[in-house]
């Protein structure tokens, strides 16, 4: 470990460790554009100068200069001042002054650092370069004469997306930034460039002109459109969520967010049901809340009530729904609205165990029915990672294009009891293997032959069988008992009287005939054309909730704005039916339903890994002997369009129209 | 400069490159060009096979020979790598011709030492016989081009033309080279200064004099 003295404070550096990073270790701050600790180096926006003794006597780039024993680092020199002037004048001499119109002004690194280390004026009277705008799809909108040429949006794509698609063409002066022909960045991650991007070349073309960072309220909040549980930050002005930027969590999404997650936030606000409805002759009509509450009464249904779950519920709605029944006598809850029935009497058998972070240092991956770029993209990242570390990853299933070499093995799930020698081979000598079992594989029945592959490779100090769901509410469903063991099909035998829909519209209803649906819900999708009595409910950005994702995190999500018109939270509606019902729940707050909801599974109230294994006897129960026949078929049609919430976006229906089904949208006429 | 941008995209253009392949001669150099690097690396071959690619294009339409976009697509198929990657490689070196060049493609150096010798002269020879700075002459024969320093400033100033170089130029003597090549000859390449052979000074040594005719020791004399 290299001891360094910056400043004249003497520090040890890790090995391996840079210029750079000793000065951050030391609290110093360097400015730089190009240096990004999840990139590679590049080294050429030079702004991180320092003065490094011993050495050349001038200044050096501290991103790219290894940390070495004795090296005395000046951060405060005259010479690292003059060069930080100097370099920022260089970088602001075709930069154009237009920060009054440019969509990253207020959190702009160009700006503050100009501010804190450039000169008060520029000595260049020349023409400034301008440079054509480029095209890189809905989301991302580009003023090229903007770019300073830091590459991090080219080092992104190429390292972390794997889809080879920005480049930097021409060179010297001419160097432009874009994609190949300007065609649009097509992966599930193309937006995060825009965060990436240290000035406003890159911004965000649905928020562009929208609002200014200091106008904006922060909540800290965790993503719903899958199952990975992204840690985002909802920016929002009076009622509306005007964009989510992502959170930085090593253990989850590091600090990226998927293109869905990021931007089907203006979902929020449109198809929202604000009233409440009820079906008075085939027809929805508007009707009051005791009318709805009434009406649900009336059905008399006694034990006889069901809750489904949908994919974007936190754990208290579920749990208040629970509580509900249980008052009432039933247990007649699912989550798992596509009719899947895997054994979950063991959660660690539904769970991703490797963790996220855990994945990464996977040898050899076993991906069963699961597109894993649509379903989860930040684990995508993972397996990525995986993969230029030397892992080997075959797929069971309908081919798809990943972003790393994959083999695939066939799209029928009879393979597993069947691999190819060389493969079995290859997974008996891995020091650890993993097997992630999709929702594509969960529904063609392979649940049993992927546990026992995962099983019959078991090392010490290592869990290698993981689950990905593809829905954020389907971990904290399973804890909380969300499942039939013949899933949906069980609720639909016992023919219940009343149907609650927790905002659930993949179920489907058409089996529900004689029930009287409810929908709780907060979009106008298939849970609401199906039902009979709509009560508007808040979604995920409008209230606080518990989420657990699909390794068994447990994540709090705070509530940015208000639900539209008559639209409430969805514990006060359990509530107040409760009441409606003439049953007991023992909850009258948040705060008392949450208490009880901890009380009944404690794993519930600590943020951060749940124990599931502790939770479910310290290992995996043993595979059932099965012979899995049937091909796969993924459950993910349409990236873009999931949920609810990203079905009403219509940067999302844009994304799903241009992005995926090629259809030229013309831009309207400037 | 040369105008930098790739050729537009056009129905014709995929029409005419579409199904661009290098011919078996080229294909053998392309793979030797590839076998110099470890296996997996083939990516590093991207400059030698874009040349190849151009010079085949040059063969079949007659001219220096350019890159259209379909062929820097087939190299990028070829290398099995990401075409931007390509692109950036084709944009960033000037030896590539991103638009149809003439037969023959001028390149006057106009770096200051060559413009000191006189290639504004040069420029202007080259203008009078219809010559266009970017584009193709009328003919089909020329393409002039004004480049940065090609390092020949001992022998300046310089031209390069396709593969060659005529160095010590004036009016006189690039008038005679563009003659011979409009004709079908090949001039004498290199200098074009009677009594010179390459770069070396005009009127014998003017340095280590003792030298030319018996090793000598300097260090005497220092």
């Amino acid at each position: 470990m290299p001891k360094v003295t910056v400043d004249g404070q003497e520090i040890e550096v890790p090995n391996g460790a840079t210029v750079l990073q000793a000065c951050e270790l030391a609290g110093k701050e360097i400015p730089r554009f190009c240096y990004h600790e999840r990139l590679s180096i590049a080294g050429n926006c030079r702004m991180c100068l320092v003065e490094v003794k011993p050495g050349p006597p001038k200044p050096q780039a501290s991103c790219a200069l290894p940390a070495a024993d004795g090296q005395e680092i000046r951060t405060d020199s005259q010479m690292v001042k003059t060069a930080r002037e100097g370099v920022m004048e260089f970088l602001l001499i075709n930069h154009p002054l237009d920060c009054p119109i440019c969509d990253q002004g207020g959190e702009c690194d160009l700006q503050d650092q100009a501010v804190a280390y450039g000169r008060g004026g520029s000595r260049y009277h020349e023409n400034k370069r301008a440079v054509t705008e480029k095209y890189m799809g809905p989301l991302i909108k580009t003023i090229m004469t903007r770019c300073i040429h830091c590459t991090r949006c080219v080092r992104f794509s190429e390292e972390i997306a794997g889809v080879d698609e920005i480049g930097a063409l021409y060179r010297g002066e001419d160097m432009q930034i874009t994609t190949y022909l300007e065609h649009a960045a097509k992966h599930e991650l193309s937006a995060n460039v825009i965060d990436l991007c240290p000035v406003g070349a890159l911004t965000s073309r649905p928020y562009a002109f929208e609002a200014r960072p200091w106008e904006l309220k922060k909540t800290l909040s965790i993503d719903v459109s899958d199952a990975v549980g992204a840690n985002i930050r909802l920016d929002s002005r009076g009622r509306e969520v005007m964009r989510a930027l992502p959170r930085i969590n090593d253990d989850v999404n590091e600090e990226w967010l998927s293109d869905k997650g990021r931007y089907m936030v203006d979902g929020l606000t449109r198809r929202r049901l604000d009233r409440v409805w009820i079906r008075k002759g085939g027809k929805l009509q508007p009707a009051s809340w005791e009318d709805a509450f009434k009406a649900i009464a009336k059905a008399k249904a006694g034990s006889s009530i069901a809750a489904i779950a949908g994919d974007l519920v936190d754990c208290e709605t579920m749990f208040a729904a629970k509580k509900l029944l249980g008052a009432l006598g039933s247990t007649l809850l699912e989550g798992r609205q596509t009719g899947m029935d895997y054994p979950t009497d063991n959660l660690a058998a539904v769970n991703f165990n490797s963790t996220f972070a855990g994945i990464e240092t996977a040898d050899a991956i076993l991906i069963v029915g699961s597109h894993v770029r649509w379903e989860a993209a930040l684990v995508n990242v993972r397996l990525r990672k995986a993969v230029k570390r030397g892992a080997k990853v075959f797929v069971v299933g309908p081919r798809w294009e990943t972003t790393y070499p994959a083999e695939f093995l066939g799209d029928d799930v009879s393979v597993l009891g069947d691999l190819p020698s060389e493969v079995a081979e290859l997974f008996e000598k891995a020091e650890r293997p993993a097997v992630i079992l999709g929702a594509g594989g969960l529904a063609a029945g392979a649940f049993q032959s992927a546990l026992s592959l995962a099983q019959g490779w078991s090392r010490e100090g290592w869990n290698g069988f993981n689950v990905l769901h593809t829905s954020a509410s389907r971990m904290g469903g399973l804890m909380l008992g969300y499942a039939q063991k013949g899933g949906i099909a069980d609720v639909v035998k016992a023919e219940p009287k009343v149907v609650l829909a927790l905002g659930a519209d993949e179920v489907d209803w058409s089996a529900f005939g004689k029930s009287l649906k409810v929908y709780i819900g907060h979009h106008g999708d298939k849970g609401a054309h199906a039902a009979d009595i709509i009560l508007p409910a808040a979604s995920y950005a409008e209230k606080d909730g518990t989420y657990v994702n699909t390794e068994g995190r447990v994540q709090f999500a705070e509530k940015a704005v208000f639900a539209p018109g008559d639209a409430r939270e969805d514990w006060t509606i359990l509530r107040a039916l409760a009441d409606a019902l003439g049953v007991e729940v023992g909850f009258d707050s948040f705060a008392e339903l949450q208490a009880a909801m901890i009380a009944e599974v404690p794993a519930l109230g600590v943020e951060g890994l749940a124990d599931i294994m502790g939770l479910s006897g310290g290992k995996l129960p043993k595979a059932k002997a099965a012979k899995a026949k049937g091909s796969i078929a993924y459950p993910v049609k349409d990236f873009y369009l999931t949920n609810p919430i990203a079905r009403a976006s219509a940067v999302m229906q844009r994304c799903s129209a241009e992005l995926l089904h090629g259809e030229e949208i013309l831009e309207a006429a400037e | 400069m040369a105008d930098r941008s790739p050729a537009p995209d056009t129905p014709e253009l995929r029409e005419r490159w579409g199904s661009f392949e290098f011919s078996p001669a080229y294909k053998a150099k392309a793979d030797t060009a590839i076998a110099r690097y470890p296996e997996g690396r083939q990516r590093s071959a991207v400059m030698p096979l874009l040349d190849l690619a151009q010079r085949q294009v040059g063969e079949e339409t007659n001219t220096q020979g350019w890159l259209p976009l379909p062929v820097i697509e087939y190299v990028a198929r070829y290398l099995e790598m990401p075409v931007i990657r390509v692109l950036e490689v084709a944009t960033f070196y000037f030896m590539y011709n991103l638009q149809p060049v003439g037969r023959f493609h001028v390149q006057v150096c106009g770096t200051t030492p060559c413009m000191l010798r006189g290639s504004d002269g040069l420029l202007e020879t080259c203008k009078k016989r219809g010559m266009v700075k970017g584009h193709v002459s009328e003919d089909g024969l020329w393409t002039l081009t004004e480049v940065e320093c090609l390092g020949n400033c001992a022998t300046a100033p310089m031209v390069q033309i396709n593969d060659d170089n005529y160095e010590d130029l004036t009016p006189e003597r690039l008038d005679h080279v563009l003659d011979e090549l409009a004709a079908g000859r090949q001039p004498k390449t290199g200098t074009q200064e009677p009594g010179r052979h390459t770069s070396e000074p005009v009127g014998g040594p003017t340095t280590l004099r003792e030298m030319v005719t018996e090793n000598h020791d300097y260090r005497g004399e220092w």
